[in-house]
């Protein structure tokens, strides 16, 4: 247990972080509250160096992934907290700056700060885990912050109503995979992840997964479509993300997401993805097949025309989260492909990598939508949301205009934007696996998203201004910080499908076959890690694992 | 060279952008069009084809680009004009870009720096397709070509240019992303093959063609909905007219004259090649299409008043001949079919340059509300004629050559020659029936061809109301120039120097080959026997196994 911890020192680091900058925000003086946020960014960049340079626990069916969650949650961590700066405590220190006098009770900048990195450390313990308990706390640990979050966000009821929704919909979310969790312990009578593999390998070869068991792998993948926002836990993503600001919504498009379809990753390759012979993609056995297709089949088809319908922007982009979750089930369902395949044939890793195309893209939309303001004519004003708002941003904020516009095409997988480079593993990745009809259907899904996202950026760049009625009108936002998220994410779906950055999230899904107990021979089965240089390589598992031996039956 | 052919129009973008005065900007433009024109002249001039040796032999060979962009994906920009279709394909483009140009100068005033800005990345991307050589570049030039065109259409089209912008991106995105997952599938069957994950045209066709009939017919299917909704080929063409109707006067052009080439372009290059057996399969499927397209959009035409509409539906049944040559599969065919590609760019880009020059006097297109021009504006009506002509098919001009290679295809391919112990029949699955419908395509292309032109150009003028009040005649006569809402002010009755240097060139072209298509025939022969072997190939392989299943039956039977 004790050299667990040693692998821990970014989770630490970020921990410690939170609870200074939990202090420091109850501060009376004004210029050490503000430190929050710079002390926040400093904590994430060092967890960032600390992640790439600890050793990384390669226990695991998947050794790389835990360092591809940290890098990731550290990175996209940073940009997020560009596009969070300033939403927490606005009103609030302005009255004081008036003069009102300081109470800590009242002001919530520190809890914002504290809870958001609380949910990021709770998101980089969710690729370490190794144990299902493990995993459940820090599910929770990243979304519990995230209902409080919610709720102050913004200044107003919508907000916390939707906090009151998210939180509900959460419980039974939560429940639903913890009973799925405790099921699972019931059919193998552990709750190590390694230990249920090798409990399920001796099932499968002797007659099938026992039926307590496959119950409670179907609920936790139920239960864990919560995170991810698929059908048919998706019901909250759209009133969630239009109650809360547009810095927490683009955060609950990214953590939740990424922490459940990590969680998936895991939960999955206990039971694996078997194929016959080692040239061929493997496949979920019998009921988890079934369910992921169809919960695939039906979040695409849900999101996309759901979104189709919508004239607000936030909630556009929440059925667009259904959607895009939808299409990384594709890809998950294909599961890891053949020993040591690349990004085209390894769903595993053709979902982590766009994760980070889904993050880029979606985080760009929102911080938009965080720099501009409307005052309505009763002198209140409130983030942008309706699609008229941002027509006719190109002859006033030309810049950010350009940004909504490449963001929501990269989004829809527009070559040769980064979405594209990310949708493209995840067709092959599919086809590959031989779920053509599936494919054909994420075919037709794209087309049906083509009308809302060039909706979109037809609104930001080529259509006029309209007229807005009198006492109305547009404004940035006082915070510089939000443009800045918004044109780094910009630049990135630019940049980065030029410059290839998706070595990381290969490794990320490199999965040791040797634990499916497929081929008889322990020597080839060794992770072979592509194009790593980190020093996990160094210390790969030095032998088979006890259930190698595990003759190749599949019981299916 | 070619990475400067593709990229120039981009150059001149950072000039359209930067540009310090808006009256600078469509000289830059120019320029930015200019520069591909000059790379593929030089190109043309030394292109060893021109004598008639092959294209392979060795000098375009020097031209191509392989660089990695996306390893991991295994995305590659690979750019090669080893084929005489792509040779022919980019010089059409990079001949209509500048015109396009020059066309606009006074068709658009307003929001300049995008118009022109989009126009370059237009070309740019339209030159890529052409010049790719790895299918997901191909595939990325070919998605990308939407962006412009939409723009171009939502922004400075009529009326009714949004929801044809809209349609038009949807219809084509749609089959476009059912061709990738086909382009993806064949990449994964020859990766299990090889275990080397490539989307190199070259290999992938070679993996492609020896799969099985019944998976290629899939992938035929699949990359067929994707080129076939470009073409358009009917029942898929019902977003043409109205986008071109739409479409400002260039966008027409370039939609006309490149866009639609980018279907029939990837279903030569990529879709029959690919899947050859699915390909004579579904021959006379498509072959019946391609002249229901013929026929019906030749008799929607005939009832057509929008002249930019009629000339839009003209396309449709244009482009049938060409889809029929190209599935007559032989070589007079496939010949004729990429000819067809060429000349209809000519000379239906033209006539829609000449119904632009025209609306930008009139402001409307109806012909219930214009006619008998050619007393008012004989240059301009001289240049409609000719180019009617061109387009319906007359002996001696270009049209002609290609729509008669196109039937003769059709009419030789079919079996009943080497029945009836005939020479000059080809193996094939059509016929002189379907070449004796689409004749009759002919005819009604001559109905309306003639009709339209006579209405527009000859018997009594008219104007539409209120036109005659500050006429042409006076508007640039005197200090009208700036009457309010007269924006064609500055456009003499006929056309100006201008007008006239846009069309010249394309009629000397129309003339040139019309008289003499040698030149471009022989530039395209090897690409086109290519093709034309590798179906042939696939025909004699089908007839073995054919042959050989026949056997095993006759060898149960007489068991």
């Amino acid at each position: 247990m004790i050299e667990k911890i040693f692998t821990l020192w970014p989770e630490i680091t970020l921990f410690v972080f939170t609870c200074v900058v939990m202090i420091l925000g109850l501060s009376r003086s004004l210029s050490v509250r503000r430190l929050c946020a710079p002390l926040s960014a400093a904590a994430l960049a060092i967890a960032g160096v600390l992640a790439l340079t600890t050793t990384p626990d390669a226990k695991g069916a998947l050794p790389h992934l835990p360092l591809f969650v940290k890098v990731l949650t550290c990175a996209v961590g940073l940009v997020l907290l560009l596009q969070l700066a300033g939403t927490a405590d606005r009103g609030y220190e302005t009255r004081v700056a008036r003069g009102e006098a300081f109470d800590p009770l009242r002001s919530t900048r520190a809890e914002f700060y504290a809870f958001f990195l609380f949910s990021l450390t709770g998101l980089m313990l969710c690729g370490n885990a190794s144990d299902l308990i493990w995993l459940f706390l820090a599910l929770e640990l990243t979304s519990l912050p995230t209902y409080v979050m919610v709720a102050i966000s913004a200044d107003r009821n919508s907000a916390k109503e939707a906090a009151v929704k998210y939180f509900f919909l959460g419980a039974l979310g939560a429940a639903t995979f913890l009973y799925g969790f405790a099921l699972i312990y019931g059919g193998t009578g552990t709750t190590d992840l390694q230990g249920i593999h090798a409990a399920l390998s001796q099932q499968m070869a002797t007659g099938g997964i026992n039926s307590i068991a496959m119950a409670g792998l179907v609920l936790s993948v139920i239960g864990i479509a919560f995170k991810i926002a698929a059908v048919p836990m998706h019901f909250y993503t759209p009133d969630v993300y239009q109650g809360s600001s547009s810095g927490v919504a683009s955060m609950l498009a990214f953590v939740p997401k990424t922490a459940g379809f990590v969680a998936l990753i895991l939960v999955l390759a206990t039971v694996g993805w078997v194929s016959t012979s080692p040239a061929t993609h493997g496949q979920l056995p019998e009921p988890l097949h079934s369910l992921l297709w169809i919960m695939a089949a039906l979040t695409m088809t849900v999101g996309n025309v759901l979104a189709v319908m919508q004239n607000s922007i936030k909630r556009m982009l929440g059925y667009s989260s259904v959607a895009h979750s939808g299409y990384m089930l594709v890809a998950l369902l294909a599961g890891p492909g053949p020993e040591g395949a690349s990004l085209t044939r390894n769903g595993l890793s053709a979902v982590l990598f766009y994760l980070i195309v889904y993050a880029v893209a979606n985080l760009g939309c929102f911080a938009v939508l965080g720099c501009l303001e409307k005052t309505s004519s009763d002198g209140k004003s409130e983030e942008i949301d309706h699609i008229d708002d941002i027509r006719g941003l190109i002859s006033t904020r030309p810049l950010l205009a350009w940004v909504m516009a490449v963001c929501s095409l990269s989004l829809l997988g527009l070559p040769p934007l980064l979405g594209f480079m990310g949708k493209l593993p995840i067709f092959s990745t599919g086809l590959a696996a031989g779920e053509i009809v599936l494919v054909v259907i994420l075919g037709l899904n794209s087309a049906i998203a083509a009308y809302y996202y060039i909706r979109i950026a037809k609104n930001a760049i080529l259509e006029q201004s309209p007229v807005r009625p009198a006492g109305e009108e547009i404004r940035d936002a006082a915070v510089p910080a939000r443009q800045f998220a918004g044109i780094i994410a910009g630049l990135g779906t630019v940049v980065l499908a030029i410059i290839p950055i998706s070595s990381l999230a290969i490794d990320g899904g490199t999965f040791r076959h040797s634990r499916s107990g497929v081929t008889n021979s322990p020597a080839q089965t060794l992770p072979a890690p592509v194009g790593s240089a980190e020093p996990a390589t160094a210390d790969a598992p030095t032998g088979p694992v006890a259930d190698a031996t595990v003759p190749p039956t599949i019981a299916r | 060279m070619l990475l400067a052919l593709i990229f120039s129009p981009l150059l001149a973008l950072l000039g359209v952008v930067f540009a310090p005065r808006k009256s600078q900007v469509k000289h830059i433009a120019l320029a930015g069009m200019l520069l591909p024109l000059a790379i593929v002249s030089y190109l043309l001039l030394n292109y060893s084809s021109w004598s008639g040796t092959t294209a392979s032999s060795g000098r375009a060979t020097e031209l191509a680009v392989s660089l990695n962009w996306f390893p991991d994906i295994g995305l590659k920009l690979v750019l090669d004009l080893n084929s005489g279709v792509s040779v022919a394909l980019v010089a059409l483009t990079a001949l209509l870009g500048p015109l396009c140009v020059i066309g606009s100068h006074t068709a658009i005033t307003t929001r300049v720096r995008t118009y022109y800005g989009w126009l370059l990345v237009l070309q740019s991307a339209m030159l890529g397709v052409f010049c790719a050589r790895d299918v997901i570049l191909f595939y990325i030039f070919f998605e990308f070509t939407l962006v412009p065109m939409f723009v171009l259409i939502s922004l400075y089209g009529s009326t009714n240019r949004k929801a044809a912008a809209i349609k038009f991106f949807l219809y084509t995105f749609t089959g476009s992303v059912i061709a990738l997952a086909g382009l993806v599938y064949v990449a994964f069957v020859n990766a299990k093959g090889t275990g080397e994950w490539t989307f190199a045209l070259d290999t992938l066709t070679q993996a492609s063609q020896r799969l099985p009939a019944g998976t290629q017919a899939w992938i035929f299917a699949a990359l067929l909905l994707g080129f076939a909704v470009k073409v358009p080929l009917f029942p898929l063409h019902t977003w043409l007219p109205l986008a071109h109707t739409e479409a400002p006067t260039a966008g027409s052009v370039i939609l006309a004259g490149v866009l639609l080439k980018l279907g029939t372009y990837g279903i030569l290059v990529v879709a029959i090649p690919f899947a050859p057996l699915a390909a004579i399969a579904f021959a006379p499927w498509l072959a019946v299409l391609s002249i229901c397209g013929i026929l019906i959009a030749g008799l929607i035409c005939w009832t057509q008043t929008d002249i930019k509409k009629l000339v839009a539906y003209s396309s449709v049944a244009h482009l049938g001949f060409c889809m029929l040559g190209m599935f007559a599969m032989n070589v007079a065919g496939v010949q004729g079919s990429v000819l067809y590609m060429i000349n209809h760019g000519l000379s239906t880009g033209a006539l829609f340059f000449c119904i632009g020059m025209m609306y930008e006097r009139y402001h409307t297109r109806s012909l219930k509300e214009v006619g008998g021009l050619a007393a008012k504006m004989p240059i301009w009506a001289c240049f409609m004629v000719f180019f009617a002509m061109a387009s319906v098919g007359l002996p001696g001009l270009n049209g002609f050559i290609s729509e008669f290679l196109c039937v003769m295809g059709a009419f030789q391919a079919g079996d009943l020659w080497a029945a009836q112990g005939l020479p000059g029949g080809t193996a094939g699955n059509l016929g002189p029936y379907f070449a004796a419908v689409a004749g009759t395509g002919m005819i009604i292309a001559a109905i309306y061809t003639l009709y339209m032109v006579g209405a527009i150009c000859f018997g009594p003028l008219k104007e539409p109301a209120g036109h005659a009040d500050h006429g042409h005649g006076s508007a640039h006569g005197g200090g009208h120039g700036s009457h309010a809402g007269d924006d064609h002010g500055s456009l003499p009755t006929d056309l100006s120097a201008r007008e006239i240097g846009v069309l010249l060139p394309l009629a000397a072209l129309c003339l040139f080959l019309g008289l003499r298509p040698a030149p471009l025939m022989n530039l395209v022969d090897p690409a086109v026997k290519d093709t034309v072997a590798i179906v042939e190939k696939a025909r004699t392989q089908a007839k073995a196994t054919a042959a050989a299943a026949d056997d095993n039956t006759s060898a149960l039977t007489a068991r």
